[in-house]
């Protein structure tokens, strides 16, 4: 498995070679040499994890003198690979016909290889060093995919912000990882794994951990500087940055806790759990207030990566009191839930780029009824945006429904807290779910429904085929999962058997039923469900042509006898979410509507000001900025010094080093 | 699960369910004369709450608290203030210190609390008295929630009554409680000063505003 | 074999007594007016009337707008036929998951919503934006009432509960009473009843439901008319089922044990439509914003249900 590994991270070495020496000419090559690597380690990973391979190790002479690069691929690697190497594989072949579009492609073509392989490398990495190593090429290449417009202030702004939080997250994975191997100086995974750190270490260690991988994934309240950066950066990159690129940050965190750190207290598990909860409340309603498609879209990858997290804090919660059944249950509902989501969401972002090409718009107030001239686009995007909503017969609604599954057991828990942490969490994913619907009938309904809001919405044609194709194939893929979820389950039995050595593998009675705990538990089938809504609504088809008429008429909309022919009469974007901005807004963003009224016989318009505020921005982003600020003005003086005092500085550091080092001896 | 039903103890957490439900409704009610009927139902359950344990305790002193309770705080107390707001002109509209939703919440809140506070001090005892002590104890801090988020003195006052309906449902929910009768003779009593103390206090206030009767409308348009 | 008939009798009984019970409802709502009223059969006439007229479509209208009303109709058709009614224990019983019921009826509100806004006009945003408003709020609180029997029967499937809940004695709950009246609640609210929404008017103050369908004429109108219809079914027998299933059938393919499913079930809808318009005639509909208050008091209550769960079980 490493050896095809290496040759795909090869041919994106080479593609990466290419972009930079041709530019825009060697732009089919790029694309297509990585769309090629991305295939071949998808087979390679989906093969690996169906015949059950045996792990594999491999040193390469280079990296720390005394250890080389350790790499080692096992079944949780290999589920996370397959992950990546789908979603890369279609995202490549979108952008293939997407890239043609682009203003300076020597911005993106070299890094585009370069950002796959790093997280290609970050899997099967088996050391501290090479594994942050691989980590900061995933976070410089995408940082550098984000830069690709920097002539917009607002992409400078989002990308600064990404790269002072992907430093803080890579320092405190460096930091969790010392504080693994502090007792043997030893920085293979293999030394690290099952270290039982004591007290507040192991407090220490965990929280390191949550702020490493949540600050890449965006677990709220580190989620800030997600949006903006995947807003920012080619339609393509955005669905790789959030579909492909969080989960690998979620890979660091299962690889961490689940696998190398021993066994976890179960408040790890409560915590874990409630930073999933407020993270897909917080996301979605955020994502509900933003009229910015791919910033929309962003905002549900924070919410979904709360659902997943959700899934791993209670499988710690369960690993920890022993239930090992439930505790696999919940393992697998999150790990199908990064597989969906990384499918769904890319589908989406993909969509976004084409309605990006054909109308040259990502706000959706200028949007409007695009499923007449795209209707392929308009289909596909709506498989997308019901899976997402986790709506039957999709793929979304499956691990939701198993996430819900696990959560229903949360009675078995024998904490108090975490017993009532349970119903509350659900409750939080229950507004979620159901607010995600609310976001995606917004969504649809605004850009694809109703009636062109400007021109370039009505002069839209329908993108090429090899952009079709790829959103087509990501929409069987939700499609055909949400169907038969075994499939992809049943890739997920080595990974479990992997992380939870002990428990058995969850019931999965036959392909047709899921029945994770047994026939005397729940059960859902969502084929049964498609063949019975599609027997039944044919059957009424029938019925209602022959029993009753079956003539059209068409004629102007009826409007309750008022129609309006301007477009702005619409319900648009913000509109839409009034309602759900004045339930929740005024408590979650402070809110504040202003109505700007002008008197009788005056000829000026009338407004209506929505002032939102962050509060997680406010609270703890502004007063960091601030006192970076402040330090910064205060340190300025230092800048200036002769070099005596320089000398001064460094020998005063250098005796309190020492100083410490005596102490602490 | 029990897999017994024991009609008694069932009826009585219905009883007290019943009474915890109406105290959320008395914190999701903005009208004045709707928070008084909630109030007045609330006594009633509380009445038969009590005569429920009389007579499933062989106690009968608690149909005295029972009486107390329909007489006074079903009948009485509520007719009583209804006449206060009616012969006062008191705003019929209750003010908000905390929106009603975010209320609720913490309502919800105050009831995880309470069971959490219950449940280790009662492990001892059954299932059923936890639930009933829970749902008491739920009342009380609905109760001081109701009372410190309305602005409007009369709603003030319902929401301290409520809290005493907790207590009372509290006592008379433990068998072999002493004092109950006297307790609730005696918050009754209480009740009965603070109400007549708001008549008096509204009577002053009322008597100054005719007094100044030009400022009174001055105010008026200022307003 | 039974079990085949038993389904397919169980989705035509459903399509049989969804109008009957709504003509039950505008009755007795009638006669507490003081007016005669229409008669019981009158929703069978207005649907048919509806099915035998041409359907008018706006220019703009897409392959949605024409897809939607069979798409509701049958998912809501489906979730009330996978809904033990008269007996469990019936062919799509695997199927009758209350999580998947929520999500079903989910699926028909997203397609409604989107074809609300197919046509570009203003009353179908604002129908679709309040409908899914009031979704937002009614859905989860429904989800958490699903907690709260789950948790007591662990498993989310409706057959098992119904069985559970009639086979164990479980007795009167703090946390049963509370989740009953958090789905009553949201009953209300899904079927667009006062307080919430008023079945009745055509455009007047509420614009949630019916400026959603404006646009909707013909079979179409028929068909999204009769799924309201069902849906109403739906939720009198989700109610009965999980919280009175008294007199269900364990095994219907016993005649005495059948008829008494069958008489007992007839009873509960009657039961529940009377109910229904004596509520709908006491009450006044709600400022649209007093909603949220309403719907969110709902999902708390379905809330503090599974919370007050851990009290009522042994430790």
């Amino acid at each position: 498995m490493l050896s095809l590994l290496a040759l795909s991270v090869g041919i994106y070495g080479l593609a990466c070679f290419l972009g930079a020496l041709l530019g825009r000419r060697a732009l089919v090559g790029v694309y297509a040499l990585s769309a090629l690597a991305a295939a071949l380690s998808a087979a390679n990973a989906s093969a690996f994890l169906a015949t059950g391979g045996a792990p594999e190790d491999a040193v390469l002479p280079f990296g720390l003198p005394w250890l080389g690069a350790l790499f080692h691929a096992d079944a949780l690697s290999a589920f996370f690979l397959l992950v990546v190497g789908v979603a890369a594989t279609l995202t490549s072949v979108f952008a293939i016909g997407y890239g043609r579009h682009e203003t300076e492609p020597r911005r993106i073509l070299p890094f585009y290889p370069l950002f796959l392989a790093g997280m290609s490398l970050v899997l099967v990495a088996a050391d501290a060093f090479t594994f942050l190593l691989s980590w900061e090429l995933m976070s410089v290449a995408s940082w550098l995919l984000v830069l690709a417009s920097h002539r917009e202030r607002e992409t400078s702004n989002a990308a600064l912000l990404y790269l002072v939080m992907a430093s803080l997250g890579a320092g405190a994975l460096l930091l969790a990882f010392g504080l693994l191997s502090a007792g043997s100086g030893d920085y293979a995974f293999a030394a690290m794994r099952g270290t039982a750190l004591s007290g507040w270490k192991s407090t220490l260690f965990f929280l390191l951990v949550v702020i490493g991988a949540g600050s890449k994934a965006g677990v709220v309240p580190l989620h800030a500087w997600l949006p903006p950066a995947h807003a920012a950066a080619p339609s393509h990159v955005s669905a790789l940055m959030s579909g492909v690129m969080t989960k690998v940050a979620l890979y660091g965190f299962v690889r961490l806790i689940f696998d190398l750190a021993g066994p976890a207290p179960w408040w790890w598990g409560a915590l874990v759990l409630l930073l999933g909860g407020i993270t897909a409340l917080l996301g979605v309603l955020y994502a509900v207030m933003q009229h910015d498609l791919k910033r929309l879209l962003a905002y549900h990858t924070v919410e979904n990566i709360g659902i997943v997290v959700i899934g791993l804090g209670l499988a710690l919660a369960f690993r920890a009191n022993g239930l090992g059944a439930l505790a696999v249950l919940a393992l697998a509902a999150a790990l199908l839930h990064v597989f969906n989501h990384a499918m769904f969401k890319s589908l989406l972002f993909l969509g976004s780029g084409a309605i990006l090409v054909a109308t040259h718009e990502r706000d959706m107030e200028h949007l409007g009824g695009l499923i007449h001239p795209m209707p392929v686009t308009a289909f596909v995007f709506l498989i997308g945006a019901v899976a997402i909503s986790a709506l039957p017969p999709f793929n979304g609604f499956v691990s939701e429904w198993l996430t819900f599954q696990a959560i229903v057991n949360g009675s078995l828990l024998p904490q108090w807290l975490l017993k009532f942490a349970v119903p509350v969490v659900g409750a939080m994913l229950a507004l979620a779910a159901a607010l995600a619907a609310v976001c995606f009938v917004k969504v649809f309904g605004v850009v694809f429904l109703g009636r062109p809001r400007r021109p370039a919405a009505a002069a839209a044609r329908e993108v090429g085929a090899l952009m079709l194709a790829p959103m087509a194939a990501l929409a069987a893929i939700c499609t055909v999962v949400g169907l038969v979820p075994q499939t992809v389950l049943g890739l997920l039995r080595p990974v479990t058997a992997l992380l939870l050595p002990e428990s058995p593998w969850l019931v999965l009675s036959n392909w047709l039923w899921l029945a994770p705990l047994g026939a005397d538990h729940s059960s859902y089938s969502g084929l049964v469900i498609l063949l019975a809504i599609a027997f039944l609504a044919a059957l009424l088809v029938v019925v209602v042509h022959r029993l009753g008429s079956d003539r059209v008429r068409r004629s102007p909309a009826w409007d309750c006898g008022f129609p309006d022919a301007r477009p702005e009469t619409q319900y648009g974007a913000s509109s839409f979410a009034q309602p759900i901005r004045r339930i929740f807004g005024t408590v979650a963003f402070a809110a504040r509507e202003r109505i700007d009224m002008p008197a009788p016989g005056e000829t000026r318009a009338a407004r209506l000001e929505v002032r939102l505020r962050d509060p997680v921005w406010d609270g703890l982003y502004a007063p960091a900025t601030a006192a970076v600020a402040w330090l910064a003005d205060h340190m300025n003086v230092l800048q200036f010094q002769t070099i005596r005092r320089y000398l001064t500085l460094m020998f005063a550091a250098l005796v309190l080093l020492l100083l410490i080092v005596a102490v602490s001896q | 699960m029990p897999s017994f039903i024991n009609p008694a103890y069932d009826t009585a957490h219905l009883l007290d369910t019943a009474v915890l439900m109406l105290s959320f409704a008395l914190l999701y009610q903005r009208r004045l004369f709707a928070v008084l009927t909630i109030y007045a139902w609330q006594a009633l359950f509380l009445a038969a709450a009590a005569a429920w344990q009389a007579s499933a305790q062989g106690a009968p002193h608690l149909y005295i608290t029972a009486g107390i309770a329909l007489v006074f705080k079903a009948i009485v107390i509520p007719l009583a203030l209804h006449r206060i707001i009616v012969s006062l002109e008191i705003h019929r509209n209750i003010e908000t210190a905390l929106g009603v939703g975010a209320t609720l919440a913490v309502g919800v809140a105050l009831v995880a609390l309470s069971i959490l506070l219950v449940l280790p001090v009662t492990t001892a005892s059954g299932a059923l008295t936890r639930e009933s002590l829970a749902a008491a104890l739920s009342v009380v801090l609905l109760g001081l929630l109701m009372m410190i988020t309305r602005r409007n003195a009369v709603s003030q006052v319902v929401g301290f009554m409520s809290l005493e309906n907790g207590l009372i449902l509290a006592a008379v929910g433990v068998k072999g409680m002493p004092l109950v009768v006297e307790l609730s003779i005696a918050f009754s009593v209480m009740v009965a000063f603070i109400i007549f103390g708001i008549f008096f206090f509204h009577i002053r206030e009322r008597f100054d505003t005719l007094d100044v009767h030009d400022i009174e409308r001055f105010r008026g348009e200022r307003r | 074999m039974s079990l085949v008939l038993f389904e397919l009798l169980q989705f035509a009984l459903l399509l049989a007594a969804a109008p009957l019970l709504t003509g039950l409802v505008r009755k007795v709502k009638a006669r507490l007016n003081g007016r005669i009223g229409p008669g019981l059969l009158q929703p069978y006439r207005d649907l048919w009337r509806l099915l035998r007229k041409e359907v008018v479509l706006a220019p703009n209208a897409s392959w949605l707008f024409r897809t939607s009303p069979y798409l509701i109709f049958t998912a809501v058709w489906l979730a009330a036929a996978i809904v033990p009614t008269f007996a469990t224990g019936l062919l799509l019983s695997r199927t009758a998951d209350l999580i998947a019921l929520v999500a079903l009826l989910g699926t028909a509100r997203f397609a409604l919503a989107l074809a609300g806004m197919d046509v570009g006009t203003s009353f179908g945003g604002i129908g679709a934006s309040r409908e899914m408003m009031i979704a937002s709020l009614a859905e989860p609180a429904m989800l958490m009432v699903t907690f709260t029997v789950a948790l007591i029967v662990r498993s989310t499937s409706l057959p098992q509960i119904a069985e559970f809940l009639l086979t164990h004695a479980v007795g009167i709950r703090i946390s049963l009473f509370l989740g009953l009246v958090s789905l009553l609640m949201v009953a209300i609210a899904e079927n667009a009843r006062i307080p919430v929404d008023n079945p009745a008017t055509h455009l007047e103050l509420t614009m949630v439901h019916e400026a959603m369908v404006l646009e909707y004429s013909g079979r179409h109108l028929a068909l999204i008319e009769g799924a309201a219809m069902v849906k109403l079914v739906l939720y009198i027998s989700l109610i009965a089922s999980v919280f009175f299933p008294w007199g269900m059938a364990l095994d219907p393919s016993e005649p005495r044990a059948l008829a008494i499913g069958l008489a007992s079930y007839a009873a509960k809808l009657a039961v529940g439509g009377v109910v229904l318009a004596f509520f709908e005639t006491s009450i006044a509909k709600m400022r649209v914003f007093r909603l949220a208050e309403f719907l969110g008091g709902a999902f708390l209550l379905g809330l503090l249900a599974a919370i007050f769960l851990y009290v009522s079980q042994g430790v």
